[in-house]
């Protein structure tokens, strides 16, 4: 009886080793229902062709041809779905994960995974909080909110000629981390803070410290915040008849803000965005054409981030000769290489090293890239 | 007085008339069954949302009408929908328990509150939505560097008209004088032969109409409306009806004005007045200080609450 069940075991690794290839499963999570669930397809869909393209080159990791196969989960923008499914895909035994989307996700799964021994690298979530956890697994290849806030800082002073900025922030990780960095940005470029008002992300009524900042008279006002806010504070401006500019970070950098701000917003809006605009990325033009042609749908904003997260890790598997996260961990600190969105190497915590961000002026309905 | 304190003054009083019109509703119905209505801000936002979307067909179907004609449309579709709700919450929930203790319909009103907002969710989304400003938003310069609305100037006006009506129906007419009788005892109100069921009903009406007027100016003046914008001027509300007195309709409004001015006044002034050691993160705070200490001098508010004998 033992020695059948020892032969059928023995025959049964044979014929399997003999079949299938070995098999490695990377994951993929973000919001694909909900009111970003176009987001959230297209950074899985930057995730899976990434995938796809690899294995149709054909993949091998320490000498054997391996199968890359993708799993990808809906945490429906939402910080307990987040955790859910990161230990689904921890269960499934995925090697590594491309997502989530939002910083509220990513920063409570990233424990899960930390936990867990794999990688993450996240296409979209810009929070610095991320990588200060100092996780050794976490990365992302988007610029975080500290590069933005220098950026934006910077700009206000250098291109819109600032020299009084006022700055109001929803008071959210997301709102006030961006408004403190533009802040010192600002400060450091040589211009003026003449007053720092707050908010909150439930607010609509933005009156009075509206016309407080009023009387300091700035030149530009900064709003650390989301465009559900951004909207009703825009159209706030015009009651008031202030005629500063309006600048503020990717949560406001929307359609939506566009539709909120009505007949309010114009050419004195600005606001910025992690990355480039497709057209101007090293592989945009060609990396569109691929993704038009196997998905039938055009690139919103995270599939060539995503794209470049997934080819991070299979680079990193590739050279390390293993799928196991403690091989490959120290090989995908180190990876450097041209992507779509351009060089792609990590600094010691894991953000971008070379993150970009763009600066957007709102011109004939549309946000319009500097 | 420098243009910095005639704007907030006007700031103030915009947002303090909106106030004491949703006061209204709180504290009509608390004079006479001693009930806090918490659901009342979400009645708000049904007025709103239901103005919304009768407007949004009308320019579907009618693209060339006239904006006031739109507008007291919408207003004409929006008051009787937030009435039916009004109504409807009275008749189904709060009138099976006028007889239980006073937990069990407080907690039935937070209930009702989630219903309405949950229910808004699932028919108009979770998305903020334009609402139309039908009344120009480009600001009057009436001194220099003051600005104030049309809406604005609407708001205010509307406001004091709707308290004016209200206080001369209650005053003057029929149906109020049965109100001010149930408020004082409902039962020997009914055993003078008042309707009293109808008197409370007839109150929610009343309070569900004016709480539609006030969304619509609410959500034209900022132009956005969504399922959760009751909570906030709810809430607002409750604490203006507190801080006057609640049960008092004279206390409602002058509570809203109060808590208004309070409000603009405390997130323009506060950093200056605390020399920098409180900013305006603390606005909301500043609000519920005065709160607090109107009740601990006065613990019925401003004008004294209506302490009705049967509670």
């Amino acid at each position: 009886m033992k020695k059948t069940l020892v032969a059928a075991a023995i025959l049964g690794l044979g014929l399997s080793a003999a079949h299938a290839q070995e098999v490695v499963k990377i994951g993929g999570a973000a919001p694909l229902t909900g009111t970003i669930a176009h987001l959230g397809k297209d950074l899985e869909n930057g995730a899976r062709l990434a995938l796809e393209e690899a294995n149709a080159r054909g993949v091998t990791i320490g000498g054997k041809p391996v199968k890359l196969e993708f799993m990808g989960e809906d945490d429906q923008a939402d910080p307990r779905t987040g955790t859910t499914v990161a230990q689904r895909l921890v269960d499934a035994g995925v090697k590594a994960v491309v997502g989530h989307l939002n910083s509220g996700t990513s920063i409570p799964a990233s424990r899960i995974y930390h936990q867990a021994g794999i990688a993450q690298i996240t296409p979209a979530s810009t929070n610095p909080k991320l990588t200060q956890q100092k996780y050794p697994g976490v990365f992302r290849t988007i610029a975080n909110d500290v590069q933005q806030g220098s950026v934006l800082g910077k700009f206000a002073v250098e291109s819109l000629g600032a020299k009084k900025i006022a700055i109001i922030d929803d008071r959210t990780a997301y709102g006030q981390g961006l408004a403190d960095e533009t802040e010192k940005a600002a400060k450091s470029a040589g211009a003026q803070i003449v007053a720092r008002e707050f908010t909150t992300d439930k607010a609509t009524d933005f009156n009075s410290i509206l016309t407080k900042i009023r009387s300091a008279n700035p030149d530009v006002i900064f709003f650390g915040g989301m465009d559900a806010q951004a909207g009703p504070m825009l159209r706030q401006f015009k009651q008031l008849g202030i005629t500063a500019k309006f600048l503020s970070g990717d949560g406001s950098c929307s359609p939506e803000m566009i539709k909120l701000a009505g007949d309010a917003i114009g050419a004195n809006a600005y606001c910025s965005m992690a990355g480039l605009p497709i057209e101007k990325m090293p592989g945009g033009a060609d990396f569109r054409a691929r993704y038009k042609k196997r998905f039938n749908a055009d690139v919103q904003i995270y599939s060539p981030y995503a794209y470049d997260a997934a080819t991070a890790i299979i680079t990193a598997m590739e050279k390390a000769g293993s799928a196991e996260p403690s091989k490959y961990l120290p090989e995908l600190k180190k990876v450097n290489f041209d992507g779509v969105i351009g060089n792609i190497s990590f600094d010691d915590k894991g953000d971008l090293k070379q993150g970009s961000i763009t600066v957007y002026q709102f011109k004939d309905g549309a946000w319009v890239p500097l | 007085m420098d243009a910095e304190t005639l704007q907030q003054l006007i700031n103030g009083l915009v947002i303090g008339s909106v106030y004491a019109l949703i006061a209204l509703g709180y504290t009509m119905v608390y004079g006479i069954l001693g009930l806090i209505n918490f659901a009342h801000g979400d009645v708000l936002m049904v007025g709103a949302m239901t103005a919304l979307q009768t407007m949004l067909f009308l320019m579907g179907v009618a693209p060339g009408m006239s904006p006031v004609a739109m507008l007291t449309l919408a207003l004409l579709v929006a008051i009787p929908v937030s009435m039916l709700i009004g109504y409807t919450m009275e008749r189904l929930a709060y009138r099976r328990l006028r007889n239980a203790p006073r937990l069990a319909p407080l907690i039935t009103a937070i209930g009702m509150s989630f219903l309405l907002q949950t229910l808004a969710m699932i028919i108009w989304g979770r998305n903020y939505h334009t609402f139309p400003q039908l009344i120009s938003t480009t600001p009057l310069q009436p001194v220099e560097g003051v600005f104030v609305t049309p809406v604005q100037i609407v708001i205010i006006v509307v406001s004091a008209l709707l308290m004016i009506g209200l206080t001369l129906l209650v005053n003057r007419s029929r149906i109020g004088r049965a109100m001010r009788a149930t408020a004082e005892n409902h039962r020997t109100a009914s055993l003078m032969g008042v309707d009293t069921n109808a008197v409370i009903a007839f109150t929610f009406i009343i309070g569900a109409g004016l709480a539609a007027v006030a969304g619509v100016m609410y959500a034209s003046n900022y132009g956005i409306a969504h399922y959760g914008m009751g909570f906030m001027p709810g809430l607002k509300a409750f604490t203006a009806a507190v801080l006057g007195g609640i049960g008092n309709l004279g206390g409602a409004m002058l509570g809203g004005i109060v808590l208004g001015l309070v409000e603009s006044f405390g997130a323009g002034y506060i950093e200056r007045l605390t020399f920098g050691f409180l900013n305006s993160s603390y606005q909301d705070i500043f609000a519920f200080i005065i709160l607090g200490l109107v009740l601990i001098f006065r613990p019925t508010g401003l004008l004294g609450e209506r302490v009705s004998d049967r509670a």
